[in-house]
């Protein structure tokens, strides 16, 4: 008997080939497509309501793009062989694009839209402050002081045009990752066409939630006021994204129940013993059930402003929870059983290696760290402003 | 003393004969180590197996760690044994550390039991082959299915895209490692370090390339299948007799 081993497995499947790190990368890239979609929410679609949160929505946006290909790196077995996969792309695979798809939404998509946004703010500030932040301000200036009414316009009508492109490349950038899983023919807990769209789906649902949390967090710490009618709306749209992607998942879900082909025994066994607390509990329960009827209750009934945004708060932090335990059932999940479907193996997570629980909690704070200095160099809104909501 | 032209040419010509004697003699021994007359283009390679003759003995399996350095809790070859113990439907199926020390004696009366070798299928049609992110891992125009060590990133995609469960991340190189059919041996003209220990015979390397290869006699003859067809990869490792319980 192998310590961990139900059953029968190939003999090289007890070991895990993916660990808590490539867990983190869809959940990164997620909060990525799902903040900036919710930036162009305002930006294309014109609900002004959640101007407050549009540049809050891109900075976020940023950070978790800054650190999405960290833990890839850091669990490769080869990092400074990475390179190659831009040098010597394999046309045929689905992972050889992930570094043109990544270049294309941060530098087009990302860092453009953000640089046209702020840049009469980065000229003025450049103008303004000094000593080694005007160095920085000037720097990222790149040259054009322009802010004549004229240029804003242009500026305006690139950053238009950035997000239209922006909004595809969003749903390229998860969509994709989601392909990544539901291609492999091998796996059945992954191979299914839903796959690429539950992620988009769940993406824009953590990356709303994540937003709307961070948005109501900067707030409290700034003593400012809550705009209630852009967290009213940003929680009417959470609402509606989140319906959609349980009903997609629940088709899975259902059509798998339904059809139960020669994997699905094997599958069902799994769900119920070792994914039970991180699957039906995390996931279902507590990450989904819960948040969707605190978010209903709010569509239906009328609270005070205090119950709402309590029961936003609540919802958001479930949400992540619950997104986050999505993509651990669907990596880690996807490696317990046996390609044979007759044994089950464990995951054991180790805390201080390369792949081990450390890291990734390091990578998981990295983020917010990189969202501080961004907030710091970019300030996401004027204090005016804040004080007029 | 003077060294005329006649000393030179003869000392010359006797060096040239010595050396020209060790060239031949290296060449019978066959201490080169990659022979010109191995043309790619002439094989397709593949491999028969005979379920009824597989004992269980777990040869193969000591005989490829041996030959490839396998590290240990790694399989290139692994042997399954299959049993349905009297009052069951399914069939149990163990692989105790691969097989390597073969099996241990059933404590179960099995209506049916039975061992299945598990190698690489070298898939013409190969899922891991597609994956690769930057085409280590390849099809040799042999019909062998490779990784380049000094190319692999160790991303494992393949390891995940492999329905067989054939490779694995070496320890080591931090590169992932399976079955190569023994290349460096079937280009010299012999036969896979697993074959050559089978004392049964149950496991045969084979060409397909060559007309006169007993595959084709043997895939006329017999009842053959590969493993998991439902996966469409073209794998080229073929199964006498195999049980539709295997997986």
């Amino acid at each position: 008997m192998i310590p961990g081993v139900d059953g029968f497995m190939y003999p090289n499947e007890v070991e895990l080939q993916w660990s808590v790190l490539i867990v983190l990368y869809p959940f990164v890239t997620g909060l990525v497509a799902g903040a900036f979609i919710l930036a162009s929410l305002e930006r294309v679609f014109r609900v002004d309501a959640v101007r407050p949160t549009y540049r809050l929505a891109l900075l976020t946006a940023l950070a978790f793009l800054l650190v999405a290909p960290l833990p890839l790196q850091l669990h490769l077995g080869h990092p400074e062989r990475s390179f190659e996969m831009y040098t010597t792309p394999h046309s045929s695979s689905a992972m050889a694009m992930f570094g043109f798809v990544y270049l294309w939404y941060l530098t087009v998509v990302l860092l453009l839209e953000i640089w046209l946004e702020y840049r009469s703010d980065i000229v003025r500030l450049a103008q303004s402050s000094k000593g080694l932040w005007r160095l920085i301000y000037r720097a990222l200036t790149l040259g054009s002081m322009n802010v004549s009414p004229r240029a804003l316009q242009i500026d305006d009508k690139v950053g238009y045009a950035v997000t239209v492109i922006g909004i595809p490349s969003a749903f390229l950038l998860h969509g994709y990752v989601g392909f990544i899983f539901g291609s492999i023919k091998a796996n059945p807990w992954w191979s299914t066409p839903l796959m690429p769209i539950v992620f988009l789906f769940s993406a824009m649902v953590s990356g709303i939630a994540a937003v709307l949390l961070l948005y109501m967090a900067s707030m409290k710490l700034k003593k400012w006021p809550t705009d209630m009618r852009c967290v009213d709306t940003i929680a009417k749209y959470l609402f509606y994204t989140f319906v959609i992607d349980f009903t997609l998942e629940m088709l899975d879900l259902i059509h798998r129940t339904y059809e139960s082909d020669e994997s699905f025994r094997s599958l069902n066994f799994m769900v119920h013993t070792r994914l039970w607390y991180s699957h039906v509990v995390l996931q279902i329960g507590l990450g989904t059930l819960i948040p969707l009827g605190l978010l209903a209750a709010t569509q239906l009934w009328k609270f005070s402003e205090a119950a709402r945004r309590a029961m936003y708060v609540t919802a958001c932090s479930l949400t992540m929870i619950g997104i986050f335990a999505m993509r651990w059932n669907v990596v880690i999940g996807g490696q317990l059983f046996s390609k044979s479907f007759l044994g089950y193996t464990t995951y054991k997570v180790e805390l201080v290696t390369r792949e081990g629980l450390l890291a990734a909690i390091a990578l998981m704070l990295l983020p917010f760290v990189i969202f501080f200095v961004l907030v710091k160099i970019l300030p996401p809104w004027q204090e005016s402003e804040a004080h007029k909501a | 003393m003077e060294i005329t032209r006649r000393d030179m040419l003869s000392v010359g010509g006797k060096l040239l004969m010595i050396a020209s004697v060790g060239a031949t003699f290296e060449q019978i021994t066959g201490a080169e180590s990659a022979p010109d007359t191995y043309r790619v283009a002439d094989h397709w390679w593949g491999m028969i197996i005979d379920i009824d003759k597989c004992i269980g003995c777990g040869n193969c399996v000591r005989a490829c760690s041996n030959e490839n350095q396998v590290p240990k809790d790694y399989f290139r070859t692994w042997v399954e044994r299959y049993e349905v113990p009297e009052g069951y439907v399914n069939p149990r199926v163990s692989s105790p550390q691969g097989a390597i020390n073969g099996f241990p004696p059933s404590k179960q009366t099995s209506l049916k039991s039975f061992f299945v070798p598990k190698l690489c299928n070298h898939c013409a049609d190969s899922p891991c082959v597609q994956v690769c992110p930057v085409g280590a891992t390849f099809v040799s125009p042999d019909g062998v299915v490779l990784v380049d060590k000094d190319y692999c990133l160790g991303c494992r995609y393949c390891v995940q895209a492999c329905p067989y469960g054939c490779r694995y991340l070496h320890p080591e190189t931090e590169t992932v490692d399976k079955c190569t059919l023994c290349y460096h041996r079937i280009t010299q003209g012999l036969t896979t370090a697993c074959c050559e220990n089978c004392p049964t015979g149950a496991r045969q390397l084979v060409d397909f390339k060559d007309p006169k290869d007993p595959v084709h006699e043997f895939l006329r003859d017999n009842k053959v299948s590969v493993l998991k067809p439902s996966m469409a990869t073209e794998a080229k490792v073929y199964y006498k007799n195999l049980d539709g319980s295997v997986r």
